[in-house]
């Protein structure tokens, strides 16, 4: 299909809904003039679930599977958020090992989703290789997931108030091969990918943003510190004990594809540091808080205790009280600041939940960054911007 | 910065608009009457002293038992004091009308088109505003309270024990 404007002749092209190369349902109207791109148009909510009306009608511990499918990628991180927020409301503090724990799994989950992300823009450029080699360690990391909640993509991970069970050495075990092996992989991904001359050509300059106009977009996470701002929610409001760790906010200054490319691997890196010093200074304690009212007493216990009975009816059938007020809490997720507005009547479920995704609210930059660019370079822009459909459309 | 600040501040310009004011939840927050919102929102961001630059969130919400049922929730954050503030305003139901923030944030846009999309609340001066989720056919607000959840129609199902 073609179009006349000021004498030019350009052509309309559909990019998506479906299409391979763009890693998930969303299309873009593109207007083109040859090879170049003059304009986008995005249509976005192919896969809108309503969550935030289905949360008004959950009780507090059954949207933790809704919020697995926001960001599939690190689920851990978007459940341990959840968690945390409802936490806050009851104002009640968790101890160092519950911290801890949660430090680990959503550190590993940070690394999966920057794993995939990365490798992703090595396809996108015609590197296929380092995307299978990386998805074993992914593979590594959903074998823990798989022995601490016995889920593997949509985790359901934690409990409001801790964990349902304690870090088994299995896992602990899991997570030190994991830990040991990750270092040579990586080493050889970066010697594939990040000095690659094709790679660089293929990735400096391409889908720009600059630190100004990425703060007024809204950006958050790898992809605002890519363009030069350091802000990173894990130091600026430290939840989870993020403020016991040393760990480096790595930042780009150009603010394009490969700077993008780099901050998410070196965050890898810092997470390999983060997930190693919350293992090895795991402290003694319980994995779980006295939050009877939300946590669910152990099946052995209900089936031979009356307290346990009588906790369990009244969580299940919602006859809990839940304190009034409104919170807002974020925490760093893969893809930026996650946020959580939630706001309790005292009522059994929340009155109103807002999710905050950041994949929603960059994408909307989508159409600035590639605009005047060529059509293969839109498309690496995108994987580099790590849009998730689950997330964009809740 | 110190909450007493922003306060003192706000009340100097905006006395009469400041409808209410709520230090006990985790952020601050005030309820600005409807018709300044755009000029409060610009003022905390331009103010040299303010400097909340960065719009962390916008969203609707709705309580059908107020004069007002229909609100907007900013959540703004200053990232050098690392200080957030969270401003509310309300409309009514017949004239939901607010005007937009677009021209001061650019991540408003889909915001605004989110809230519009699910809450009916018209943005004045919004570039594009038409659903953003939802089917552009639809005509109702979905996450308006009197929209229930499953269809109303339904008589094989009786939730009276678990539903709200």
């Amino acid at each position: 299909m073609t179009d006349i404007l000021d004498d030019k002749q350009y052509t309309t092209l559909n990019l998506g809904p479906t299409h391979p190369a763009t890693h998930g349902i969303f299309q873009n109207v593109l207007t083109l003039d040859g090879e170049q791109i003059i304009d986008a148009e995005q249509t976005i909510g192919y896969i809108h679930r309503a969550f935030e009306k289905i949360a008004e009608h959950r009780p507090f511990y059954q949207i933790t599977p809704l919020t697995d499918r926001l960001n599939y990628c690190s689920s851990p991180i978007n459940n341990i958020g959840w968690h945390q927020t409802v936490e806050k409301l009851l104002g009640v503090k968790t101890t160092k090992r519950i911290d801890y724990m949660r430090i680990i799994l959503m550190e590993l989950a940070r690394i999966t989703d920057h794993l995939v992300c990365n490798s992703v823009i090595g396809v996108d450029s015609g590197a296929l290789t380092g995307f299978i080699y990386v998805f074993q360690e992914r593979e590594k990391v959903y074998e823990i997931y798989e022995e601490v909640s016995g889920a593997r993509l949509t985790t359901n991970m934690g409990r409001i108030g801790g964990f349902e069970r304690d870090l088994s050495l299995k896992a602990v075990k899991k997570i030190r091969e994991f830990l040991d092996h990750l270092p040579k992989v990586l080493h050889e991904f970066e010697k594939l990918l990040m000095r690659n001359r094709i790679f660089m050509d293929r990735t400096i300059g391409v889908g720009p943003i600059s630190g100004e106009r990425a703060l007024n977009y809204g950006f958050t996470g790898p992809n605002l510190r890519a363009a030069g701002v350091d802000y990173d929610v894990r130091v600026m409001t430290p939840y989870s004990s993020y403020d016991d760790f040393e760990f480096i906010i790595p930042v780009g200054t150009q603010g394009d594809t490969y700077d993008r490319f780099c901050v998410r691997q070196q965050e890898i890196w810092e997470s390999v540091k983060l997930v190693r010093n919350a293992l090895e200074n795991l402290p003694e304690g319980s994995f779980h808080l006295d939050v009877p009212q939300f946590y669910l007493p152990p099946k052995e216990a209900v089936y031979s205790k009356m307290e346990a009975l009588i906790w369990h009816f009244k969580i299940v059938m919602g006859e809990i009280e839940v304190p009034v007020g409104e919170v807002y809490h974020s925490v760093e997720g893969g893809n930026g600041e996650l946020g959580f507005y939630l706001v309790s009547d005292g009522g059994r479920t929340p009155f109103r939940l807002h999710f905050r995704r950041p994949g929603f609210i960059y994408y909307q930059a989508y159409p600035e960054m590639i605009r005047g660019g060529v059509l293969s370079d839109a498309i690496l822009t995108m994987s580099s911007m790590n849009v998730i459909a689950g997330e964009l459309d809740a | 910065m110190e909450n007493s600040f922003i306060i003192d501040k706000l009340y100097k310009a905006f006395d009469q608009d400041i409808l209410k004011m709520d230090t006990s939840s985790d952020v601050l927050s005030f309820i600005i009457a409807s018709p300044v919102v755009h000029d409060v929102i610009s003022f905390l961001k331009n103010d040299e002293n303010m400097n909340f630059n960065f719009l962390t969130d916008l969203c609707g919400i709705h309580y059908p038992d107020r004069g007002l049922p229909l609100g907007v929730v900013y959540h703004l954050h200053n990232l050098t004091e690392n200080k957030r503030i969270r401003i509310k305003t309300f409309v009514t139901m017949n004239e939901p009308k607010v005007s937009t923030v677009t021209d001061l944030f650019s991540s408003a846009n889909w915001m605004e088109r989110e809230t519009f999309d699910f809450y009916g609340i018209i943005f004045e001066g919004h570039p594009n505003l038409k659903r953003i989720l939802n089917v552009e056919y639809m005509d109702f607000f979905p996450l308006r309270k009197e929209y229930p959840l499953e269809d109303p129609t339904r008589e094989d199902k009786d939730d009276r024990y678990f539903g709200r």
